[in-house]
């Protein structure tokens, strides 16, 4: 069983991890495994698989980060995670799975500050043996997470990870 | 009485003066001579409407409309406005239904568009209602006229708009027809937020020229080079074009393992490889090809990952895009998953396509103030016409010309 404060102490860092752009960090949360996807209300509801990021293995995150350092061209930016307490709704001793709201404001160079993003973090938690890394020393990892956005709407792109 | 406030200096189409990005007027003018005018309208995918009574809400230009399928299969647009008071008719972006009503006041139309009912029309305990002269058949939303090519449904608000197929041409329905040859599945929507005028996303989704400057994801993983095997089609109209590339050494094997290995030679290599495996499912080995339709429709395949994309003008300064992507009904499960995993390519997170998501807005905050200053336009010379290098923006003076000419400017 993966107890409550393990899960907000995880997504605690998860965000910090993110806003703090140690992004190089950011795939130590989720196992070699997972599946990761930036989706949203209507394509959740209609059971449409694509996201506008959909990776299913850890190995794909690191790579999006790599892309974002050297290949992607985006005006510099930060996010500020806004993480709500997670509701469990299945646990055994397999895994937990846990919705968790999120609000996210982008914080452009210029100053500009939008709330960027709201929605829920659709999870799956397993524990894991893997030593402790920097990021991620709670001792369970994101099998799945989906991060499901409340707008269909994403205003000019989406670089940075929810 | 000459109003017109934009001057093009000549008739050259390798100067585009900025102020037509940001002109209230010319965005007035856009919506009778283009958008209400002769040309063909992106409306949805046949796909979105399977049975009678299914619906879809969308725009042409800035007018709302609905297009909906009817009893007899046929599929029917009309403006999404009561002819009561204008308020919006139906108000889900998509939807099953016998018939729609509006809100306000109950007048009810037909899947149609036929005003079918007016509540009270004979008013309530012989109090009120309806006039007798008020006669229905002479009241109703401006309905549209429809086409569907090859699964996409179309629609115009002009008699005069040529057939669909004269519309395109021959060049640009076969590659229509080369993508949208068996049925299709839509997989995921997402809609992108522009902060710039409409004009500068159709532009940059002609404009070969910069995909493999801005878009470095693509050279680093030799997906798309200049130097590749490769063309742009322009239609004689100008406004629709065809860029379409071959990957050279890739007709022999296109597997997983080949794919690898070319990753392998580069720079910088993905740990995950398999983003960019994929099938071979194209007998003529274009890996990459972007259709534009003026206005504002592409169709878009790069590698296996298919898609539509809707443009739509917000006001002067602001663009929504559509994406609908979408894979064949008779798809694999590990053809549908390898069209999943490269979807990571485009959309507003899209590893080849977030660029183009900003790019216009750069313009469009870097025009403000040079009102008089004029946009070049000249690679690859003055000329519209179809072009084997891509090095080139044939395509984007093809749109100026199409233009102009439903501008009269």
């Amino acid at each position: 069983m993966i107890d409550l404060m393990t899960l907000c102490a995880f997504n605690a860092a998860y965000a910090m991890t993110i806003d703090s752009d140690a992004l190089e960090e950011w795939p130590e949360y989720f196992s070699e495994d997972t599946h990761y996807r930036i989706t949203h209300i209507e394509n959740e509801n209609e059971n449409l698989p694509a996201g506008i990021v959909y990776a299913d293995s850890r190995n794909m995150l690191i790579d999006r980060i790599a892309a974002l350092r050297l290949a992607n061209i985006y005006e510099r930016q930060r996010y500020r995670h806004i993480l709500g307490i997670p509701a469990i709704v299945q646990q055994n001793s397999e895994a937990t799975y846990a919705h968790t709201p999120f609000m996210v404001a982008r914080i452009m160079a210029t100053g500009q500050t939008d709330v960027f993003a709201t929605g829920f973090y659709k999870d799956k938690f397993v524990k894991s043996d893997a030593p402790a890394s920097k990021a991620n020393s709670f001792g369970i990892v994101l099998k799945e997470r989906i991060a499901v956005c409340d707008s269909t709407v994403t205003d000019t792109l989406l670089a940075l990870p929810l | 009485m000459d109003t017109q406030r934009i001057h093009w200096k000549s008739d050259s189409l390798t100067r585009i003066p900025y102020s037509i990005y940001n002109d209230v007027e010319i965005a007035e003018q856009e919506k009778l001579d283009i958008f209400h005018g002769k040309t063909w309208n992106f409306l949805c995918l046949e796909a979105d409407l399977q049975d009678a009574g299914d619906y879809r809400t969308t725009h042409v230009g800035e007018t709302p409309v609905v297009v909906v399928k009817d009893q007899d299969q046929q599929i029917y647009a009309f403006e999404n406005r009561c002819a009561h008071r204008g308020a919006l008719i139906a108000l889900e972006k998509s939807g099953k239904d016998a018939s729609f009503q509006c809100v306000y006041h109950a007048w009810s139309y037909n899947r149609q568009g036929d005003l079918t009912g007016v509540a009270f029309a004979k008013g309530v305990k012989g109090q009120g209602g309806m006039p007798a002269s008020f006669c229905k058949e002479e009241h109703g939303p401006r309905k549209l006229r429809v086409s569907v090519f090859c699964g996409l449904v179309f629609g115009t608000f002009s008699e005069e708009t040529p057939d669909i197929e004269i519309y395109l041409g021959p060049e640009i329905c076969a590659r229509i027809q080369r993508v949208l040859h068996k049925p299709i599945q839509v997989i995921g929507r997402f809609t992108q937020a522009l902060p710039n005028n409409w004009k500068l996303y159709v532009e940059n989704v002609k404009d070969s020229y910069h995909a493999s400057l801005l878009h470095m994801f693509f050279t680093t993983f030799k997906l798309n080079r200049l130097s590749q095997k490769g063309g742009v089609i322009v239609d004689p109209t100008g406004g629709h074009h065809v860029s379409y590339s071959i990957v050279e050494n890739d007709s022999a094997d296109n597997s997983y393992k080949d794919q690898a290995i070319r990753a392998d030679n580069d720079q910088y290599l993905l740990k995950d490889r398999s983003l960019l495996a994929g099938f071979k499912e194209y007998d003529d080995g274009i890996t990459l090809q972007i259709l534009s339709m003026f206005p504002g429709f592409v169709l878009q395949q790069i590698q296996n990952c298919l898609a539509v994309r809707q443009v739509l003008p917000k006001g002067v300064g602001r663009t929504e895009l559509n994406w609908t992507y979408f894979g064949y009904a008779d798809d694999t499960p590990e053809q549908r998953k390898t069209r999943l995993k490269q979807s990571n390519l485009i959309g507003p997170a899209g590893f080849i396509s977030m660029e183009d998501g900003a790019v216009g807005g750069f313009v469009q905050r870097g025009i403000q103030g040079a009102q008089d200053h004029e946009a070049v336009v000249e690679m690859g010379g003055d000329h519209t016409g179809s072009s084997e290098g891509r090095a080139t923006e044939t395509s984007v003076r093809g749109f100026w010309k199409a233009y102009r000419s439903h501008m009269k400017i």
